[in-house]
């Protein structure tokens, strides 16, 4: 059997959720392809050609990619689907879009955000918030999947694939188009793949105590910032610093959470974290039932007194 | 303009499930049950167009038991104008269910379709870019704003870098996140013209569609129970177990 893998890039970097999505497809049995789709990612496809056990790198350089949108992306995968048993993303944003897409085209259910490959055709994912762990086995000839990168290790080694130019000739519907962004801009590492993630709630009580508190703990120790889904609901931070269950799932060596009480749907996204630590006022918040430390205190008190510890 | 907002009847949010002893599933019997929460923020999405004279008609549609009329009846106390309910008595995967509402798209003629970008039960995220998929339609998914700008509609989606933007030509597949707006509660009065709302009620057999499952559930289990741990009594007790016990720092 082959698989193939779409790569998650910015048309720059290639992001660490594509090796380690090659790790799930390689757990499958067989070839491992890796397709990155884009506009001048060359050095993309380089870096993806050197992911241990991948066999070849498709390159689609086009214009229509460039924002991954998902109309033009499912086309190319589609056309490009013949030659493989199994088709598998990144579970980011990005994969999410346009896999079921890609799925639906081709008659095929879509095993979403695997978490462990059993077998060539069965496959375990969290359900309800993580609370449940389902093993499915799929009777579709192909398979698409799209896999939470946090619970694989990326591939050891390094590969030597060859690049090969895809995507000639296949026509990008027009009936969507790229408008503009807005993207966060930080320093800080990667939310998803930091080694250390500290977070804040609603207890933080505005974006200024972010700045003030949290962000400084965060660049002492090389760590990305994330929240609460409350935190994000008052604007205290954008978006994309949500962790949880419809949100980012990370999985660092540390997870700090800060004035984060604790809720399902919050603990689905970080209760994977290798070690973490809650420091609420609290004593009965439920983010103490999965943390290895404790602190219960005032997050005024506490913070200012962690950043100068450190 | 039409607007079609599918709804899920799913686990209320606040109850923490419980996995069946014999691995089968988990257990649902005596549990809350609700609109799924993402579908709600599409139905109220759908009925403030429809409000701001962007659109005429809001229709709810659900696939799933006989029961799931309470979450279309739901929706038609926020404001929406009629139902439809395609009983079944099994669960329908995402595939089926996009398969049905491919159906029910060519009948109805929606220019929008607006639904949640997931159910908070299975977690699957896929039936709106299914939908859009089987329809040739743009998609615009995890939505926090959505804005009629001529004959487009500009989506602003929530990625993993930040926010992105798209014009989608319509007919449109438009799956919303937890940004875009916070869903009204109905008023008592509304709740009881919702009463009075046409639904028309269907069989899932009656739909012309195939939708035997693809996959299947080999067991249901718990996940790893995680051990609380210790408290500490100090942040000097904390950075020095981060750094000489767990080493982490």
């Amino acid at each position: 059997m082959t698989a193939l893998v779409i790569a998650e890039h910015d048309n720059e970097t290639l992001s660490d959720a594509t090796a380690k999505t090659v790790a799930a497809a390689s757990e499958m049995g067989g070839d491992v392809h890796v397709l990155v789709a884009g506009s001048g990612a060359g050095a993309v496809a380089e870096a993806a050609a050197k992911i241990g056990g991948v066999a070849k790198v498709l390159h689609a350089d086009g214009e229509a990619y460039a924002k991954q949108l998902a109309e033009p992306m499912a086309a190319l995968i589609v056309s490009l689907a013949d030659g493989y048993d199994a088709l598998l993303a990144p579970a980011g944003t990005d994969g999410k879009n346009y896999m079921p897409r890609v799925a639906a085209l081709l008659d095929v259910m879509q095993i979403s955000a695997i978490t462990g490959v059993e077998s060539a055709d069965t496959f375990v994912r969290p359900i309800y918030a993580g609370n449940a762990v389902s093993t499915v086995q799929s009777s579709d000839a192909k398979k698409v999947i799209t896999v939470q990168p946090t619970a694989f290790d990326a591939p050891a080694g390094e590969g030597s694939a060859s690049v090969e130019q895809v995507g000639d000739g296949v026509d990008a519907p027009s009936v969507s188009e790229f408008v503009g962004e807005e993207l966060t801009e930080s320093e800080r590492p990667d939310l998803s793949s930091a080694k250390i993630v500290i977070s804040g709630g609603r207890a933080l009580q505005s974006g200024e105590n972010f700045e003030t508190l949290i962000y400084p703990i965060a660049d002492k120790i090389g760590a990305a910032v994330g929240a609460s889904r409350a935190a994000v609901d008052a604007g205290y931070v954008p978006n994309d610093y949500q962790v949880g269950q419809t949100g980012k799932v990370v999985a660092p060596e540390l997870y700090i959470a800060v004035g984060i009480s604790g809720a399902i749907q919050h603990l689905a996204g970080m209760k994977d974290s290798k070690v973490i630590v809650a420091i609420n006022k609290d004593e009965e918040a439920p983010i103490f039932s999965v943390a290895d430390y404790g602190l219960v205190a005032d997050l005024y008190d506490a913070l200012p007194k962690l950043k100068d510890a450190l | 303009m039409k607007i079609l907002v599918p709804v899920k009847r799913v686990v209320d949010y606040n109850v923490k499930v419980r996995v069946k002893p014999d691995q089968s599933g988990v257990d649902l019997a005596n549990v809350k049950m609700s609109m799924n929460p993402f579908d709600e923020i599409a139905v109220e999405e759908a009925v403030k167009l429809k409000e701001a004279g962007t659109a005429e008609e809001v229709v709810v549609v659900s696939i799933g038991p006989e029961k799931a009329q309470d979450q279309i009846r739901q929706g038609l106390a926020m404001g929406a104008d009629r139902g439809i309910l395609i009983t079944s008595d099994e669960d329908v995967e995402s595939l089926g269910v996009a398969k049905i509402l491919k159906a029910i798209c060519e009948e109805e003629k929606p220019d929008i379709v607006l639904l949640g970008k997931q159910a908070i039960d299975d977690d699957r995220n896929q039936t709106g870019q299914m939908l859009a998929a089987l329809m040739g339609w743009s998609q615009g998914t995890f939505a926090s704003k959505l804005v009629k700008e001529g004959d487009k509609l500009h989506v602003t989606r929530e990625v993993d870098g930040g926010l992105q933007t798209v014009a989608l030509s319509l007919p449109a597949v438009v799956t919303t996140d937890l940004r875009l707006n916070e869903p009204r509660y109905a008023s008592l009065p509304n709740i009881m013209k919702a009463k009075k709302k046409p639904l028309d009620k269907k069989a899932v057999g009656d739909m012309g569609v195939d939708v035997s499952p693809r996959l299947k559930t080999l067991k249901v289990t718990e996940p790893p129970k995680r051990e609380a741990g210790i408290k500490v009594e100090s942040v000097e007790e904390l950075v020095d177990k981060l750094k000489n016990e767990a080493g982490v720092l």
